[in-house]
Order: C-alpha cells, then structure tokens, then sequence
C-alpha cells in the first residue's frame, strides 16, 4: 500500500471494495487509473455543487445550535441568581443601612436603630488572626508539595488537604469545640483556630497551583547556579507567585469571613459589645452569628439588621473578590518586575 | 591539580580504563598504540604533542591511523588537563536507557560540541555532568564522572556546590523575571561574592558581551531584552559565578541567525577562561566552534535502544576524516 502513497492520497471517504482494488493494482497500474478513480468519487460527493448545508450536516448543525443555545441559558442562569441574590439582600437591608449601621453599637432587643460595629471589628478580628495562623501554614505546606516532596508524599497530601477542604464546617467548629472551649470558655481565638482550618486547605491548595505555573526553567536557572533549593525557592519561586499566593489568600479569608458554623461553636450569641480582645470571655461578636441571632430574634427590627448586616458581608466578599481579580490582572501584566 | 580516585572505588570499570598516566607520555607513542582501546594523555605539556596541536601537520599520520574500536584521539588534547573523565557511563531514566557505555574525557580550555540525532541523549550526557538529572524521576547512573578526578556523583558530594563549579546555560534563555543587574547579581549574593557586586556584575555582563547594549539600564526588567539579549544575560549570569565549566545546552537553537553568531563568538572569548561543553543539533555549529567533537547515536543495548558515544576526536577531523562510517553518513547528512 505504501507504494501508493501518492496517487491514494486523495482516497479518504471512499468506500472499501476500491481501497482493496487499489491495493492489487500495481504502482505504474495505479497512478494510470488515478484519473477515473476520481471520476467515482464526485459520484459519492458533488465536488463542485454549492458549498452550502445540505443533508446530515444540516441536522449536525441543528444539534450544535440547539446545544449552544442551552449552554447559554445555564450560563445566563448562573449570573442572574448572583443578581438575584445581591438584589434581593440590598432590597431588603436598604431600610437600615446608613453609615450609623456600621459604626455604631447593637441595639438592645426591641428597639430600632443602632449598628453593628462590634460585628464588623469582631469579624475582622476573627478572620485577621486566622489568616495569621492559616497562611504561613498553607504557603509551606504547598512549598512542601511542590519543592521537596517525593511523588507519593504529594499525592498523599493533596488528598488529606481536599478532605480537609470538603470537610463539613460544622464539623470542625464541634472539634474546635471541645479541643479548646469544654473546661475553658468560648473565645473569639477559638474562633479564629477553627476558620484556621477552614482557610489552610484552600490557601495550600491555590497556593500550590500557583507554584506550579512558576516555569521550571526558572528552577532550573537558579539550580544550576550552585544556589541551594531553599534560596532558589526564596528567591525565585516565592517572588514569581507572590501575587498568586496574595491572591489565592485573598479568596480563602473572603470564603473564611462568612463561616458560620465554627463561630456558632466558638463565640457566644451574647458576646456583643465592642472588642478586639480575641480571649475575652464571651469570645467575638461577629457578623454570622449576629446574622443568624437576629434573624431568630422575636424583634421587628432585628429582620431588618439581619439583613443589613448579611448586606455588609456580601459587600466584603464581593469587594474581595473583585479586589484579587484586579489585583491579579495587574500583577500578571508584567508589573512584577522591581 | 585534585587527587586522583583510587582504582579499587570503580568496581565495574574494566582494568584498561583505571589505567590512568600519571607521568608525561609521549603522544606519538599514544597515537601508535591504536590497539589500545582508550588513549590518554594527561598532565604537564608535551613538545611533540604540541607542534601536533598547534601545526596540524600530522594529516598523513591520522591518515594512516589504523581503524580501531577506538572512539577517541585527536591532536588538540595533547597536554591538556582532563577536566572530566567519563568512565563505561550509562545513565537510565526507570526502565529506558538514554545513554550507555560512554567513555570520553574532555579537556581544559577547549570547546567540546556533542552532536547527533534527537533522542540519542545529548542532553541527558549534558546534564549528567553538574547533576542536574538528579531531580528527575527515575534517574539512575551507572559508571562515573570524574572531574578533576573527583567522582562528582559519590556519595557525600553535595549537587549545590558541583553545580556551583560548571555551571550551565539551556536551551531557552530563561532569566529570572528580575532586573537585568538582579539576573547577574542574584548567584554572587545567594553565595556570599558580595563584595565588589557592581564590578563583579559589570564584569560578567562584559564578558557575555551585553554590557554596552544593557548598561542604561541595569535596573529595567530583563524580560524586556530580545531573545539573543536574554540569553546572553544567562551566560553572564553564569560566568558572574566564575565557574570552572560551562555547559550550553543548545544555546542557540531559540534565537536568531545574528544573535547565533555573537554567542558563537562569545564561546571563542570565552574558552581562554572557562572550559565549555555544549550540546547542538547544528553540525555547522559544531564545526565552527568546536575544538573538539563527539558524535553520538543511538544504539541498540540490553535496555532498548540507548544513546552511544561513536566517535570523539578533533573538530577538523570529525567532519573530513571520520573513523567510523556511522559518524560520515551523519556530518555528510545522510541520516538524522
């Protein structure tokens, strides 16, 4: 068949009895006969009508375009529940915001007005000191999976940080729970061990993808100048991913600021005056869990601050996200040089 | 010059190859003897070897030289030093053998190119010789790498510090996403050379021939430079460190004809200083730069088909005179 080559270069599409003729044919035989064989072929494909739709891809294209259509609709229901979400909380907490709703104190059961400032300092207590704890942990844990471990080590890890990462937050405000508060008291410390463990897995993981688009040629630049791995790692890796790593941070302390579980645990609903104290007694008060107090409250307003105060949670994680993205966007257009 | 490894620490070696010269021989007399496997000669200066060298007159002698299994001879290497001594080296990445059974040496102060087909382990021989195999999965390397007669994948041998005496240069010009001043710079400060940083960085920018077209801007990003620029950048990265040896991994096979030519150039300044061994698909490369040329193929052994060495000799007399019909057909261009 290879003798063939030329001449049955154009023979794709063509049936199997003239691929077997061709075959017995010999070479001088066959580059004769090329010229009836594509005599044939326009029989089986109109070579030179109009090059517009007809048949089976006529159907083939009703298909794609059905196909295409529905993937649209998902991807236009995706954005539209976002906007429905964040219309609905703004609807609803615009009778209460005002700027006296972020800076002031609670308001007792009953009465209107106040704010929710302890929440807001708290929250960003809780969550600062869990990012504290959490992100040396994750960075050196990816460092760990990326740089040093051998392959098993790092399959075995990454597995253990997904568990963790899928692992019910409820679950680890109960273990939070009685690791650190049975025969102690409630703590906003507690609080922030527990979103700790929520953070590490998320911050490792995106910190470890990151590390992994650092070009290996980099690596390899700095290994072969006789420089140890760890300055290598220093002074190459960590640099080229910084923005990554803020950015993969970023996410897992926006993600960790709306845990609600954990605190439920941690911090006592009736924590709820102004302190950045996170071992006070009472722990934290905090945005979640003044959410879901309010909410349960039999207290007309308290609805109302619910949702003001779940509006200014959203307003944080929104502002977050949309804070990385443009940070990240700069950072990898080139504006990382020194 | 370093002490040579006892003969009992290469077990596997075969008694011909542990037969190192200590004393000064007579080159004529290495050349004579083609009936022994590998020639060597070593140490101080020899008068007749040098006039081979320098006058390349002994053509009716090559000429003459008996067809052996031999893989190495070649005037240019008389009196000079081995830097590295590669003895029966096979390197395996699990199951597949890349390279098997290269014995070759490479001398001070002279270009050695390594030629031949993809896949027959250029670059694996390459990066063998400052361990920089070593982080891949499954690499596994059998016989030794002398250099300076210190076998450099013994154990207690630590990578950093043999990386930190041959350094290399790859395939892509790959500087760091740094200034061009922190590229040069970043090595002499991780390695305590700071003192006199500036002139050490001028320097070495000079000596990869870059500093008049860089040095107004020492402090802009060095991703900024063209292709030609970036890698020449990586060479004064490299020799910012003074290294001994200089690996190329195909220095040149990403950039352009023009840039070629001035790297080309940059290895001939270069070889006074630093001994260089670089690895190029190009034969024309080769035999431009090149003082000396090996010419490897692919092979079958036990594990598959496995790069070889084939034939080591003088760049003249690799692409006129080969021994060994399989290095004529390749120089000739009649495979690869």
């Amino acid at each position: 068949m290879s003798d063939l080559a030329g001449p049955s270069r154009g023979l794709a599409g063509r049936s199997q009895e003239q691929m077997t003729d061709l075959a017995g044919l010999s070479p001088e035989h066959a580059s004769g006969e090329v010229g009836s064989l594509s005599a044939s072929a326009s029989e089986l494909h109109d070579q030179v009508g109009p090059l517009t739709p007809s048949g089976h891809l006529r159907r083939r294209q009703l298909i794609s375009r059905l196909v295409e259509a529905s993937q649209t609709t998902a991807a236009l229901l995706a954005v539209a529940l976002l906007g429905i979400v964040v219309y609905s909380v703004a609807s609803r907490a615009a009778s209460v915001l005002s700027f006296d709703f972020l800076t002031k104190d609670l308001a007792p059961s009953g009465a209107p007005g106040g704010g929710i400032a302890p929440a807001i300092i708290g929250t960003a207590v809780i969550v600062a000191l869990a990012t504290v704890i959490a992100m040396p942990v994750g960075i050196l844990v990816a460092l760990y999976l990326t740089e040093f471990a051998g392959a098993r080590a790092a399959s075995a890890i990454r597995l253990a940080l997904d568990l963790l990462n899928g692992m019910p937050t409820i679950l680890i405000g109960l273990f939070i729970f009685g690791l650190l508060i049975v025969g102690h008291h409630q703590s906003g410390f507690a609080g922030s061990v527990a979103l700790a463990i929520v953070i590490l897995p998320l911050v490792a993981r995106a910190t470890q993808e990151v590390l992994l688009l650092v070009p290996p040629s980099l690596r390899e630049a700095a290994d072969a100048l006789g420089v140890s791995h760890w300055r290598t790692v220093r002074g190459v890796v960590l640099p080229a991913a910084r923005g990554g790593i803020l950015t993969a941070t970023m996410l897992a302390v926006a993600r960790a600021a709306g845990e609600t579980a954990p605190l439920l645990f941690t911090c006592s609903i009736f924590a709820n005056s102004v302190s950045v104290n996170p071992f006070g007694q009472l722990g934290l008060p905090n945005i979640p869990v003044y959410i879901f107090t309010a909410s349960e409250a039999a207290d007309p307003y308290g609805f109302a601050r619910a949702w003001g105060a779940a509006f200014v949670l959203l307003a944080f994680i929104l502002l977050a996200n949309l804070g990385v993205r443009a940070f990240a966007n700069r950072s990898s257009s080139g504006g990382r040089s020194p | 010059m370093s002490p040579i490894d006892p003969p009992d620490a290469a077990p596997g070696a075969p008694d011909a190859e542990l037969d190192v010269p200590t004393a000064p021989r007579e080159a004529r007399h290495s050349r004579a003897s083609a009936a022994r496997r590998r020639v060597r000669i070593q140490a101080a200066p020899l008068p007749n070897g040098a006039t081979q060298a320098a006058g390349n007159g002994s053509d009716s002698e090559v000429a003459s030289r008996a067809p052996a299994s031999g893989t190495q001879r070649g005037g240019r290497t008389a009196g000079r030093e081995a830097i590295f001594d590669m003895q029966n080296l096979s390197v395996s990445y699990g199951e597949r053998v890349a390279i098997a059974g290269v014995t070759m040496q490479i001398h001070r102060n002279l270009i050695t190119a390594v030629i031949g087909p993809s896949g027959c382990g250029k670059t694996t021989f390459l990066r063998s010789l400052n361990r920089m195999n070593d982080s891949v999965p499954g690499f596994r390397i059998d016989g030794r790498i002398l250099y300076h007669g210190h076998d450099i994948y013994a154990s207690g041998v630590d990578r950093v510090e043999v990386r930190r005496r041959i350094g290399m240069v790859f395939q892509r010009p790959n500087p760091f996403p740094k200034s061009i001043y922190d590229n040069v710079a970043w090595a002499p400060r991780n390695l305590r050379l700071k003192a006199g940083l500036d002139e050490r960085v001028e320097r070495a920018l000079r000596g990869a021939a870059l500093w008049e077209e860089v040095k107004d801007r020492l402090n802009q990003s060095a991703l900024g430079l063209s292709g030609g620029q970036q890698q020449r950048l990586c060479i004064a990265r490299a020799i910012a460190i003074e290294p001994d040896v200089l690996l190329l991994d195909e220095p040149a096979s990403a950039i352009d004809p023009v840039a070629t030519a001035a790297i080309e150039e940059l290895m001939q300044r270069l070889k006074s200083r630093y001994t260089i061994v670089i690895v190029t698909h190009n034969m024309q490369q080769a035999a431009r730069v090149a003082d000396r040329t090996a010419f490897f193929s692919l092979d079958e052994s036990d594990g598959g088909p496995a790069g070889t060495l084939v034939e080591l000799d003088d760049t003249e007399v690799m692409f006129t005179r080969p021994q060994d019909r399989r290095t004529s057909d390749y120089v000739s261009g009649r495979f690869g």
